[in-house]
């Protein structure tokens, strides 16, 4: 059966087919092309400031004249570990793990719910909802809830009604961490931290989940487990890497953070106001820099240890 | 449809069982019952509802009608955690955050047989499926057929009175595919375990089994032996599922015996004359053109249109010939002649 119809034309010559050719037969060609411009940024801009950053943690402040002397030297990363500084470490340091273990025990229900049980149609509207408040401005989230906890507002008014003034006072009359109002609290603080990283955690954790092949949990109740065992050796351990990357991102967000400590807080320093002041106000460079590298070294041994704990194994 | 009644110990029964998806009858009204130690196969095109009836002794799955029950046991309502049945899936589902020797000794681990037991069974289970030594590695290290054993050391290592085994070798090559079988059919043998095996490869089916089960729709077509399968098809569909078999109904069915009852020859019943030459008495003989021939190596098949359009498959083994020397070329007139005794009448659905 031969074909009478004519056989339609080539495509047209262009420039741009010919560099189309020209690139596939010149693989390492492309590759350079394709990367040099985002390397670049990535290196000079990010990596490169950063670099440029971390070198003025070795630099001091004259105490006299104010100025930065250039001279490599360790005295800023003493002034670091002096009592009040370290204060300041810890303190957000504590806030950052508090926030990402209340995070991962929120988020991890939903996100199972989410991967396991919802239909397709819920599940989309669930991952619309848990996204949405990542479209409206943050600065107005936070005063938001600044509003929702303070005296006046309406956390105080549920307690009022019920007749639960009493434990609400109970509450804030924790040390540390409770204040005049939660509105001016660390446990205030904690409860912002939470809703507004909470998104960052639920989608890790769902997709590690979904990932989860449903024929693993049939053969794990096939072999005899049931549904808790199951879960405990089987799901959980899958999707142990999901929890680590959403923490990572709650962790790390939470420990630079400057806009709520300020908004919520009381006067005491987390991290990112000490940096906001030293750099702003006191004209400190050397002293903020020493000071963010301790959210990188923080960073880094977390992921080291995570690594220990087997989170990565299952990639 | 239940064959011939038998005294041997049933391990599993099927009454007038059912599984709807709403509307979709996945399985529609099943009766069998599955002896103790017979290898079993549930053999039937995709969608057939083999594996659903599988899935439904496992406890993956809740008839929507009628009773399952293992060894005189309903097990309806039983989770797969409390049946003592195992599984082996078709993408083999070992885990794959723990190495081959933690997978394998899963179930023992669940039922708390102490350490160095379990060792010692894991080891010997591998023996049995061919991996000695393979207990540090990870499922990701290994190749299909590797993985394969695996999740059937798995499975074996509980001894459960049931093996369900799910199209495990799909993803093989046929080389290896074959080698397996003959490896599953000798372990069974061996073990002395009941194995339901479930596939859409005929060939598979009959090496393996000693009886096989047709699936068609939700519905089953046929139980018995592989023999009986073939040489006794009990309805066209069956007959045209195992094997190739050219079906006669109509007024072509009439025009050669006499009546129009459906019925199916095997291609390898039929043979080829020259026109003209003599028939053997109470042979039946009809004309045909040759329309294809094809070629296979071990031997060719004959396409030859006969007069009604029909097309007639005929297969000749090449004993004295080869791709040069066929019995009939493209073309040619040639006549078919087979006897009445190979003549299978079938329903047809």
């Amino acid at each position: 059966m031969t074909n009478t119809a004519a056989r339609p034309p080539q495509p047209p010559d262009s420039i741009g087919r010919r560099a189309a050719t020209f690139f596939h037969a010149h693989p390492t060609l492309t590759l350079i092309a394709l990367i040099s411009l985002p390397l670049a940024w990535l290196l000079v801009i990010y990596i490169g400031s950063i670099i440029a950053m971390l070198t003025q943690s070795f630099f001091s402040l004259d105490p006299f004249s104010g100025r930065v002397v250039r001279i490599p030297t360790l005295v800023t990363y003493q002034q670091l570990f002096q009592p009040a500084n370290i204060d300041i470490i810890v303190r957000t340091a504590v806030m950052a793990a508090s926030v990402t273990i209340m995070c991962a025990l929120i988020a991890f229900p939903l996100a199972y719910y989410m991967a396991r049980y919802a239909s397709l149609r819920t599940r989309s509207l669930l991952y619309l909802g848990v996204m949405l408040p990542l479209w409206s401005s943050y600065l107005v989230r936070v005063y938001a809830w600044k509003l929702i906890l303070a005296d006046e507002g309406i956390i105080s008014w549920v307690f009022n009604t019920l007749g639960l003034r009493g434990v609400l006072d109970a509450i804030l009359g924790i040390p540390v961490i409770g204040g005049s109002s939660l509105s001016f609290s660390f446990l205030g603080m904690f409860i912002v931290f939470v809703y507004i990283w909470l998104p960052f955690m639920v989608l890790p954790v769902t997709a590690a989940l979904e990932r989860v092949p449903k024929s693993l949990m049939e053969a794990s109740g096939d072999l005899g487990a049931k549904p808790s065992t199951t879960f405990w050796k089987i799901i959980f351990p899958l999707a142990f890497p999901g929890i680590v990357a959403g923490s990572i991102f709650t962790f790390s967000l939470t420990l630079g953070d400057y806009i709520i400590p300020q908004i919520i807080g009381n006067s005491s320093f987390f991290i990112g106001g000490a940096v906001y002041t030293f750099y702003g106000t006191a004209g400190n460079i050397p002293l903020a820099a020493a000071f963010t590298t301790v959210p990188i070294v923080i960073m880094i041994i977390y992921l080291l240890a995570a690594r220990r704990l087997g989170a990565f194994d299952a990639l | 449809m239940t064959d011939h009644t038998d005294s041997r110990p049933v391990a599993v029964r099927f009454r007038d069982v059912a599984r709807h998806f709403g509307t979709v009858r996945a399985v529609d009204g099943v009766t069998m019952d599955i002896y103790d130690g017979e290898f079993f196969s549930m053999l039937g095109p995709s969608g057939s509802g083999k594996t659903t009836c599988l899935r439904m002794i496992a406890g993956f799955e809740q008839p929507t009608a009628g009773s399952i029950s293992l060894h005189d046991r309903e097990i309806s309502g039983v989770p797969p955690f409390e049946r003592d049945v195992n599984t082996v899936f078709q993408d083999y589902a070992l885990f794959p955050h723990m190495s081959v020797g933690d997978n394998v000794g899963y179930g023992l681990m669940i039922r708390k047989v102490p350490k160095a037991e379990r060792q010692q069974r894991v080891r010997q289970m591998l023996e049995l499926v061919r991996l000695p030594g393979m207990e540090k590695r990870k499922p990701s290290m290994l190749s299909g057929g590797q993985r394969q054993r695996v999740a059937l050391a798995r499975a074996l290592i509980n001894q459960p009175s049931v093996l369900l085994l799910d199209e495990p070798l799909g993803a093989l090559d046929l080389k290896l595919r074959q080698e397996m079988q003959i490896e599953l059919k000798a372990i069974q043998q061996q073990v002395g375990i009941t194995f339901i095996y479930v596939t859409h490869d005929q060939e598979e089916a009959m090496t393996m089994s000693d009886r096989i089960a047709i699936f068609n729709a939700g519905r089953l077509e046929q139980i018995g032996s592989p023999s009986e399968i073939y040489e006794r098809p009990a309805t066209a569909f069956v007959a045209g599922f195992v094997g190739t078999s050219n079906l006669f109904e109509g007024s072509t069915a009439a025009a050669l015996t006499g009546s129009d009852r459906p019925f199916t020859v095997r291609p390898e019943r039929i043979r080829m004359a020259k026109p003209g030459a003599s028939v053997e008495s109470g042979l039946r003989s009809v004309q045909g053109t040759v329309k294809d021939v094809i070629y296979l190596g071990m031997n060719t098949r004959y396409l030859v249109e006969i007069s009604g359009g029909m097309l007639v498959v005929v297969v000749q083994q090449n004993v004295d010939t080869d791709h040069q020397t066929q019995h009939a070329s493209r073309g040619e007139s040639i006549v078919l002649t087979w006897s009445p005794a190979h003549e299978r009448h079938v329903e047809v659905t």
